[in-house]
Formats: C-alpha cells, structure tokens, sequence
C-alpha cells in the first residue's frame, strides 16, 4: 500500500464533513474517487495530501503516519493539484514547472542537473515542452491544467492527487489528461465526476455519498445501475463495452 | 562530459556574479546621483560636485577647501533627509511587494490596508499621550499600532471566508477606524500646535529625520531586504494560492506570520519617522514586474532600487513644485499614485 487512510473523521464546527473514511490506494495505482457535489471527495483529498489533519484517525503513507512527515517531505514525495489553481501573477510555464522543484531544495542551494532534468521530463510528458516560455495569463484551459500537472510532475511524487483535473477541458483534453495519469508509473487517486471516464481509466473506484464510503472496488463491481440511481439518482444502464472491456454507462 | 558541464556551471556562475556585480555597482552609482541632486536642491543650491567632495572629505579620502555653510547644511540636513528617503521608498515598496504576492491583490499594500493608518496611531499615541519617549519608543509604539491595524484585517477578511477581495475591504475598514482614532487622540488629547504638527506629519515629511533616524531606518529595510530575498523563491510558491504553497511543503501560516511581520516592521518604523506615505508600495512593484517579471528574486531588489530612486524624486518634487514652500511627500506620492490605482483596479476588473 501506498497511501492507507483509517477511520478518517473531520469536521468544519458541527458540521461532519468525513465520517468514517478508510481506503487504501494501491502503488502504481490508479484510484478514482466519485460522489455528488457535496459528498466531501474534496475534503478527503486534502487530507490524504496532508493539507488538513482528521479530527480522529490517521493517514499512513507507506506504513509511516503522514503526522509525523513534516511538511516538506511530503511535499517530497506527495503532489497535489486543486481544483481551480489560479494567479493573477503572468509567470512562465517553465517557472510554474520549477516551483515543482521547490521541496527538494534547501533556502541556499543553487539549480543542480537533476532538477533540470525533473523539470524537462514534467514538460515533456504533458507536451508542454513547446510552451515553455510563454506566459500562464497567455494559455488556455487546458494549457494552464497541463502546466499544473507539470509542476506536480516536477516535483518527483510517488503519489499523485488530483481535484476534478478534467474540468472545463474539452473532451479531447480530458481523454488526453486521462490517458497520461493512468499511465504514470505513479499512485494516482482522482476525484471525477464522468462516471465513463472513472470506468475506463482508473483500475479501483470508490464511491462517496455525505462523507462516507457506499461502495469500492473495481469498475466493474462498483459501476451498477442500483448505485447510479441511489447515489447518484440517475437511471442508467450499464454494459461491457467492446471496445475497452470496461463497463460503460448509458443513461436514459 | 561532466567536467565540461561541471567548467559550463562554474562559467554561468561566474557570468551572473559578474551580471550581479555590475547591476548593484549600476543600482548604487544611480541611488548615489538622485541623492546629489536631491542635496543640491533647496534655497540653497549645491552643485553636485561640492556634495561628492563634502563626502570624500569626511571619509578622509580627500581635504577640498569648502564653503563651512555648505558643508554644515549637506551634512547636519539634506544628506540624512536624502538617504532616510532612500530606505524608507525601498521599505514601503518591498512590503508592497510582498503584500501583493501574499494576498494575491494587486491592490495591496501598507497604505491600502491600513496598516500605515495604525502605525500612525500607534505613534500618536507615544507622542501625544506621553507612552515612553525617543525614536525606538515611537518605532515601538508604531509597530504595536501596524500590527493591531494587521491582525483586525486578517481577523476580517478570515472571519468573512473571504478571497483577496475582502482584504481590501478589510483594509478600508482598518485605514477608517484608525484614522479615526488617531483624530480622537489628537482632538482630546492634543493641543493646537500638536494638532498642526500631527496633521502635517500625517502627510508625510522628511523634514524632521537626521542621521539618528537614519541609522534606524537603515538597519530595519536592510535587515527587511536581506530577509525578504531569502523567502524570495517561497513568495513565488505562493503565485497559485495557500493551498498550493502548503502542497509544495510550505508551512503557509508560519511563513505567512514571518513575512506580514517583516512588512509591519518595516512599514512601522518608516512611518513613526517621516508618516504616512501611500502609494509608493502600490505603483512601484508594479513598474518593477512590468520591468523584470514576476520572480521574486529579480523582483525584490528591482523593488528596492525602484522604491528607493522614486521616493527621492518624490522629495525633490515636494520641494521643488512651489518655491519658497515644501508639500508635505504624501500629497506627492497621491497625485502619482491614485491615477495609477485607478488603472489597476479598471485592469483588475475587467480580468476578473
């Protein structure tokens, strides 16, 4: 296991935000999150990243309580990509990609080989190589989610998290996006909300309704059409596709 | 292979210490000739060259015969003066600088968010109220006020959840209730001499700063740049947002707590000395990114430079503008500044 998450319990006031959350994200993985707005796949993300601690539980990356990492060593070896990553300032690509670097370097220590090399490979893999001089105020939707993609990259992780990475990308994005992360050597967990996409590109899924887990394990077990309707209140009908062997869902 | 890319680095590092050193020597002969000029301008104009040689003369480099009177005023006023505007144009536009890049605001800055209005307050109280006495107690007094003034806005913006909009909201409503309590204190307190002092102060004035003040000044900005360049990759982690800092293994709170400080310190001391001069932080780090781009570690020191290099203009131009009359610096630094914030905020509008 590569990231394991106990009896995870946050609360925002009186509010239960997570309740009760376990799950393990499998090395090499990749892990798709699902639930309706509100199900708390945001919430269970920052926490998994390290970026808020549970009220009660703990999160274990490779057998180590992420509590007693600090910081930067996870930061070493954990990225994260929010939602909606944002500025108003119009740095360039290549100095969004670096900030990647920024774990693995001490106050005082100067650019070496090996975050270069970091850096390229990152650009290279999203196909941002072209882009590198070009400002972020300059690029498109699915650019700038590229470019953020980079940076976490960059940063060398074994674990990968990723908030929603297909929204407002156009299909040919998302698939493109899809298909990198799934096939990165790296554990990925992705909160989604295209059902079709879960199914085709993540290998376990698990589903999340009002801060608790309702269903988990591989596309096709998790993908039924009582889940749709209960969870997701769709009616839906689920079958194998022949061209990916993967169920596909149809709505009707 | 790797000798030559070890001899490649070596060469590139030796090529930016070069670049590094020519830029600082250009920085400084540049600060060096605003200040001349800004010595020789007044009833009693200097030439540039007397000023050189009064300095060269106390250095004990040279022993040029000058005139006794030229010597007393550059060095017992205009020199002190010059070089207090020095620092504090380069404090107030790092602390901008660095407000702008921690609020992601393009709006922010000491003056804005009503942290000059509660170092102004806090030195009122000092001077006025008879809380301790001297430059360190006035310095005192202003930072307990800069930073109430901070943690009111920060308490603000927080309790509203809100984005880097409500901060300058937040900020108007520090500037306000500030600024009303520094005229409660002088109307109840004060009496009219105090009062006109206090109002002329309010506008920003280098008149009253000597070298003890610069002393002072010097040691705070340069212990502020010095602690600023080295957070300077850090201020860049904070483009997208805490949430991304913390990702990348910032400590977002503990970072942000240091620098806010640094900016309070900073804005504190300046104003205790010369008031409240706004808009050098707001115009400033803007020509400076317009000039070097976004990265912090070009963009502080281009900061300084810049802030420095404007804020002695802006005192020449206070002296220079009417004959025979000084305006107070902040009436200078506004009619620069509220133009330029104008632009900003039409810019910022119609991205967002």
């Amino acid at each position: 296991m590569s990231i394991k998450a106990e009896n995870l319990v946050w609360k925002i006031g009186s509010k239960t935000v997570i309740d009760g959350i376990s799950l393990v994200a499998e090395p090499g993985k990749t892990l798709g999150l699902l639930g309706p707005n509100g199900s708390g796949k945001t919430s269970l993300l920052r926490l998994l990243a390290g970026l808020k601690r549970p009220q009660s539980g703990q999160i274990m990356l490779d057998g180590e309580d992420i509590r007693t990492i600090g910081r930067r060593p996870i930061a070493q070896r954990v990225a994260f990509i929010e939602q909606h990553a944002a500025t108003n300032s119009n740095l360039l690509v290549i100095d969004v990609v670096k900030l990647g670097r920024f774990p693995h370097r001490s106050m005082f220590s100067g650019w070496t080989p090996a975050d270069d090399a970091a850096v390229n490979d990152a650009l290279e893999q999203t196909g941002m190589a072209a882009k590198r001089n070009d400002r972020w105020q300059s690029l498109s939707g699915g650019e700038k989610q590229r470019t953020q993609l980079a940076r976490a990259l960059a940063q060398s992780p074994r674990e990968l998290i990723l908030d929603e990475p297909t929204n407002h990308l156009d299909i040919h994005h998302q698939i493109g996006l899809m298909r990198l992360v799934s096939s990165l050597p790296i554990t990925s967990i992705i909160a989604l909300h295209d059902l079709n996409h879960a199914s085709m590109f993540c290998d376990r899924l698990v589903v999340m309704e009002a801060g608790k887990i309702v269903a988990s394990g591989t596309p096709d077990e998790v993908l039924t059409q009582d889940l749709l309707r209960d969870v997701f209140s769709v009616e839906a009908r689920v079958e194998i596709s022949p061209h990916h062997r993967r169920p596909h869902i149809y709505f009707v | 292979m790797t000798v030559t890319a070890d001899t490649g680095g070596a060469r590139r590092a030796f090529g930016q210490f070069l670049l590094l050193g020519g830029l600082l020597l250009v920085a400084i002969t540049g600060i060096a000739l605003v200040v001349g000029i800004s010595v020789g301008i007044g009833d009693l104009p200097i030439p540039l060259a007397t000023t050189f040689s009064a300095v060269t003369n106390r250095m004990g480099w040279t022993a040029i015969e000058l005139n006794r009177i030229h010597e007393t005023v550059i060095w017992d006023y205009r020199l002190s003066r010059a070089l207090v505007a020095v620092f504090c144009g380069a404090g107030l536009a790092l602390s901008g600088a660095i407000l702008q890049s921690l609020l992601r605001n393009p709006l922010a800055e000491p003056y804005v968010l009503g942290i000059s209005a509660g170092a102004s307050t806090g030195t009122v109280a000092v001077v006025i109220l008879g809380l301790g006495a001297g430059t360190i107690s006035l310095s005192a007094g202003a930072f307990a006020g800069a930073f109430a003034a901070f943690c009111f806005v920060a308490l603000l913006s927080n309790g509203a959840r809100g984005g880097p909009d409500r901060t300058i909201l937040a900020g108007v409503a520090a500037s306000q209730l500030f600024n009303a309590a520094t005229s409660y204190i002088v109307t109840t307190a004060g009496n009219a001499q105090q009062a006109r002092d206090v109002m002329f102060w309010l506008l920003g004035s280098f008149g009253g700063v000597r070298w003890p003040e610069f002393a002072l000044v010097s040691v705070v900005v340069g212990f502020g740049l010095i602690a600023c360049l080295l957070h300077a990759r850090m201020l860049d982690a904070f483009a997208f947002g805490d949430e991304t800092a913390a990702s990348l293994g910032i400590n977002v709170g503990r970072a942000k707590l240091a620098l806010f400080a640094l900016t309070a310190m900073m804005t504190a001391t300046i104003v205790s000395m010369v008031g409240t001069i706004g808009f050098v932080g707001l115009v400033v780090p803007h020509a400076a990114r317009f000039l070097v781009g976004p990265l912090h570690v070009r963009l502080l020191p281009a900061c300084a430079f810049t802030g420095a290099i404007f804020m002695v203009l802006a005192d020449i131009a206070s002296r220079a503008l009417i004959p025979q009359q000084v305006l107070p610096i902040g009436v200078v630094t506004a009619l620069v500044g509220v133009p330029f914030f104008c632009l900003i905020l039409y810019r910022y509008q119609r991205v967002s």
